[in-house]
């Protein structure tokens, strides 16, 4: 009860009991029918769990057969058609198929019951928005066993490369599309139901930051997805249809592609982090005892990153030989960006002052993500000054950014929301000594992986290379060493969320004393259907 | 001149002596480090030529790349104090507020004034920083009065470097132009032989430039983008195919200055370096007057007839060069990728068929029009090697004549219809 009237901004409920809805209504169907024709935003939350951690295994063995030809100069395991088709794939299926889904199955489980709906607005969209996943990780999988290979040109498709390459392109370009209609209909089932269904009481500025976070990130997916879609669509007319978008000799031009995939990218990397926000901003608070600080700049913080990400799209493309003006131009909005990213650092640093910190799983993986985070946004700001970025650009700095800000962002704030609602979501404690290990492998090897990379990229090392001049081959010894520790570290979080599946200490409805939004009202797990009867928010 | 330079003169001459001195701490600091990591990774690492690793941007040899290294160094260091500066708080909240050691949770959750001042803070930084960067690109982008042009054209996977005259080409002579392809041998990529000091890293024919004077570069590409990359001179720009960008350098100190393609380019992206040799002026023009020779020396080449074991042997070298990264040095290519030689229809069929795709490649594959790369003297020996290599016994000798001949044929059938 005080950590309800602590926090002005996420609200307190009136003390009704917990009800066994269960007994109220229908449950689950049993068997395979529950999971296919599943309207529940719970199971179709833990399906886009379970599938982005599939996608993440898969792509992370990817990693795994990059690091292991990365070890030592000279060829030793792939040629460099394949590797190229690794470093390709690896890249796309962490971004589309690891990392989103993850977090659109954060918002189908917790949006509903951080505001006290019963579910998403619409459910059966949400079924079809998951289950064309499957259909676009297996076409994207399935590609390297076509003649050729997988698609090779990066995750970024630049032409005219992308026009060189066989029937896996277009397999790509068709799983992207697939991709980019299951982001857009999850984002518009979430801005709906933000806006529609929440408690009686609960206005916008007292939901919860990661409900915030969401509804940014929602409208983020719905204005830059198709955007996407245009990008992918007019490669496709290039390859068959005879257009001429991206090639000179047509009157096209090919960097018109990287212009339109970056004002699609750039909005993409904030899609993939603003999520990380709100976990972090729920997370933080609950393990120091002490509301968040800052709320209202939070959601001011995340808003104006959101809309400068629209401003920023050409400092992926310094080096393309864009006029002195354009250059400025990037740049100065690039550094802006800068001034709230510091705001939401400052604000957690503040959360954590004068607390009472304990240091569960959920919590140390919160932290590193405040101090890596940090880092990565200090690479950033680097790179976003034109005469560095020259050198720096396509380079192994760039790697080191962006998994500074990928990784310890992005991912490792998914491993923080794993565990802070695995009790929630299964009525089971994980275990917490195994967490642990699992976060300081997980950290460290991290930290042995990426942070030599920045070395390699100051020193010269280009990307995407499969061998590389011998003054590079320590630091890369030394990553691929700290990459299969961190590999092998998420094999112990696959056993760990499944112990907890299977049994494990009762969590009761609340297992954070510190925690205070509307889903710990409801016992662990909550019941199939929640919220029929909204609550009150004061 | 001044103005190029003035962010700089200003650092080193007006309050930057305590900066100097700690980078230079730094730096010794960063060398001791660096020799208990290289006896680590010496350890672990199998035996070969060993070259230093760097950890920070490589040695400037050019006014643009010296700004971007103090630039780098600039920004590091803020960011370090401001890393410093947030951490500590969070250090000691993490120390000093656990609830083990009794911590209470207070429960203030706002501080307007602080939030003010914590947001107008780093808008003053930036704009510091903005300052001499805003300069350096300027620097960068003027590429104006530069006393020679050179054309760098990117192809999959190798450069090509052309000599624009100041007033167009004299009549009647050629602008000096040739290839630039890897020098390192297949066997040390393939790990059959020790690495060398230069591996990757190494050509057949380097660029080669005047030392002291400003060289415009101008830079496009013929298949796909590629980007061409000397750290020292903190000159990257891409090549696209169809546009034509430019940018500029100039080499103080002779030496030869490695870098590589930065822009992925398709299979053999990262084997595709860049070599430039800057020379004396004096030694500079010695060299360009030797490179007109020995054209003269292979036109006069190309009109003899040659036997079978000549042209093989001599293609043999060449097929190593330009067509091995893609048909594989025993001709058997990549399933799926790139099709095989040995056995083919193409290379055991009529020689004019196997002409035309050498001579106009195909078309919206990795398969490249050679005929604008290769003399006809090195296309011919090309070809007898392919059709009289691996089991492949066609037995003909195609002669530079005759691809001279296709060549002028394509060139006559193909006029009305790009028309």
């Amino acid at each position: 009860m005080d950590a309800h009237s602590a926090n002005p901004a996420i609200p307190g409920v009136p003390g009704h009991p917990p009800r066994d809805y269960a007994e109220e209504h229908h449950g689950a169907p049993g068997g395979l029918r529950r999971w296919l024709t599943s309207t529940n935003h719970k199971d179709i939350g833990t399906l886009y769990l379970w599938f982005s951690f599939a996608m993440f295994l898969f792509a992370g063995a990817l990693a795994m057969l990059i690091r292991a030809e990365l070890a030592r100069p000279g060829i030793q395991l792939v040629d460099p058609a394949v590797f190229n088709q690794l470093t390709a794939m690896h890249g796309l299926i962490m971004i589309f198929g690891a990392i989103m889904p993850a977090f659109v199955g954060f918002a189908n489980w917790m949006v509903p019951l951080q505001i006290g709906a019963p579910d998403m607005a619409f459910p059966r969209m949400n079924n079809w928005s998951f289950w064309l996943l499957p259909a676009a990780g297996t076409l994207l999988i399935s590609s390297f066993f076509v003649p050729g290979g997988a698609a090779a040109a990066g995750w970024t498709m630049y032409p005219p490369l992308y026009m060189q390459g066989g029937i896996a392109y277009d397999m790509t370009i068709l799983a992207i599309h697939i991709l980019g209609l299951s982001s857009i209909m999850g984002a518009i089932n979430i801005i709906v139901t933000i806006l529609n269904m929440r408690a009686t009481g609960m206005t916008l500025m007292k939901m919860p930051l990661f409900v915030w976070t969401w509804l940014i990130t929602a409208y983020l997916l719905v204005a830059v997805m198709p955007v996407l879609a245009c990008a992918i669509t007019m490669m496709l007319t290039d390859r068959h249809f005879g257009t001429h978008f991206f090639s000179a000799a047509g009157g096209g031009d090919p960097v018109l592609f990287q212009h339109v995939f970056w004002f699609f990218g750039h909005p993409e990397v904030y899609i993939m982090i603003l999520p990380a926000f709100g976990i972090v901003s729920t997370i933080l608070p609950t393990f120091a005892r002490k509301p968040l600080f800052g709320y209202t700049s939070m959601v001011y913080a995340v808003a104006s990153i959101a809309f400068l990400s629209f401003l920023v799209w050409a400092h992926h493309m310094f080096t393309t030989g864009m006029p002195a003006a354009g250059q400025l131009f990037f740049m100065y909005t690039t550094m802006l960006i800068a001034v709230p990213t510091g705001v939401k650092v400052f604000n957690w640093v503040a959360t954590l002052w004068r607390g009472s910190l304990t240091f569960e799983t959920p919590m140390l993986f919160a932290i590193a993500f405040v101090c890596l985070f940090t880092i990565g946004g200090f690479s950033g700001l680097v790179l976003a000054l034109v005469p560095v970025d020259i050198q720096l650009q396509d380079t192994y700095y760039v790697v080191a950014h962006f998994h500074y800000v990928l990784f310890s962002g992005a991912a490792m704030s998914i491993m923080a929301g794993v565990y802070y609602w695995l009790p929630k979501w299964t009525g089971h404690m994980y275990n917490e000594a195994l967490g642990k290990t699992h976060f300081w492998l997980t950290a460290i090897a991290f930290n042995v992986t990426f942070f030599p990379m920045h070395f390699l990229g100051l020193a010269g090392m280009p990307r995407r290379i499969p061998d590389y001049a011998l003054q590079f081959a320590e630091f890369n010894l030394i990553a691929s060493l700290g990459a299969f520790v961190l590999g092998a570290a998420q094999l112990l979080f696959l056993y760990n969320v499944i112990s907890c599946i299977r049994g494990g200490k009762p969590a009761g409805a609340k297992p954070w004393e510190g925690a205070d939004t509307l889903e710990w009202t409801l016992s662990s797990p909550p019941p199939y259907h929640s919220f029929t009867t909204p609550p009150t928010v004061r | 001149m001044k103005k190029k330079d003035g962010w700089r003169q200003a650092m080193d001459a007006g309050s930057c002596q305590a900066w100097h001195r700690l980078r230079v701490i730094c730096a010794a600091a960063l060398s001791s480090c660096r020799g208990g990591l290289a006896a680590l990774a010496i350890g672990l690492l199998p035996g070969g030529a060993r070259a230093e690793f760097g950890i920070n941007l490589q040695p400037p040899a050019t006014i643009i790349a010296r700004q971007i290294d103090d630039l780098h160094t600039t920004i590091l260091w803020i960011c370090a104090v401001i890393l410093v500066v947030v951490f500590l708080p969070l250090v000691y909240a993490l120390i000093r507020f656990r609830r083990s050691r009794g911590a209470q949770a207070s429960t203030f959750h706002d501080n307007t004034p602080l939030e003010i001042v914590w947001t107008i803070i780093p808008v003053v930084i930036l704009v510091a920083m903005a300052w001499p960067a805003t300069e350096t690109v300027l620097a960068m982008k003027d590429t104006s009065a530069a006393d020679m042009t050179v054309k760098v054209t990117g192809h999959q996977w190798k450069w090509e470097y052309e000599y624009l005259a100041r007033d167009g080409t004299p009549e009647g002579s050629e602008p000096v132009r040739f290839f630039s392809n890897l020098a390192t041998p297949r066997e040390q990529i393939g790990n059959q032989a020790d690495k060398g000091e230069h591996y990757l890293l190494e050509v057949d024919n380097p660029l080669v430039v005047p030392t002291g004077k400003k060289i415009r570069v101008v830079l496009t590409a013929a298949d796909v983008i590629h980007s061409w990359w000397v750290p020292a001179f903190g000159v990257k720009q891409d090549a696209i195919p169809g546009f034509i960008r430019d940018t500029w350098f100039k080499v103080d100190e002779p030496g030869t200055y490695r870098g590589q393609c930065a822009e992925l380019c398709g299979v053999n992206h990262g084997y595709m370096p860049v070599v430039v040799k800057a020379v004396p002026p004096a030694e500079f023009d010695a060299w360009m007057a030797e490179q007109k020779a020995q054209r003269a020396i292979a036109k006069a080449a190309a009109a003899k007839t040659y036997t079978l074991a000549q042209l093989k042997d001599q293609g043999e070298k060449l097929y190593a060069t330009n067509c091995a990264a893609c048909h594989q040095p025993n001709g058997k290519g990549l399933p799926g990728a790139f099709p095989a030689l040995d056995g083919s229809k193409v290379a055991t069929g009529p020689v004019d068929g196997h002409l035309d795709v050498v001579l106009h490649g195909r078309p919206g594959t990795a398969m490249q029009a050679f005929g604008k790369q290769l003399s006809d003297l090195e296309i011919a020996a090309i070809l007898t090697y392919e059709r009289n290599a691996w089991g492949n016994r066609a037995g003909d000798v195609v002669q530079p004549a005759m691809v001279a001949a296709r060549r002028n044929a394509g060139a006559v059938a193909s006029a009305p219809a790009s028309n």
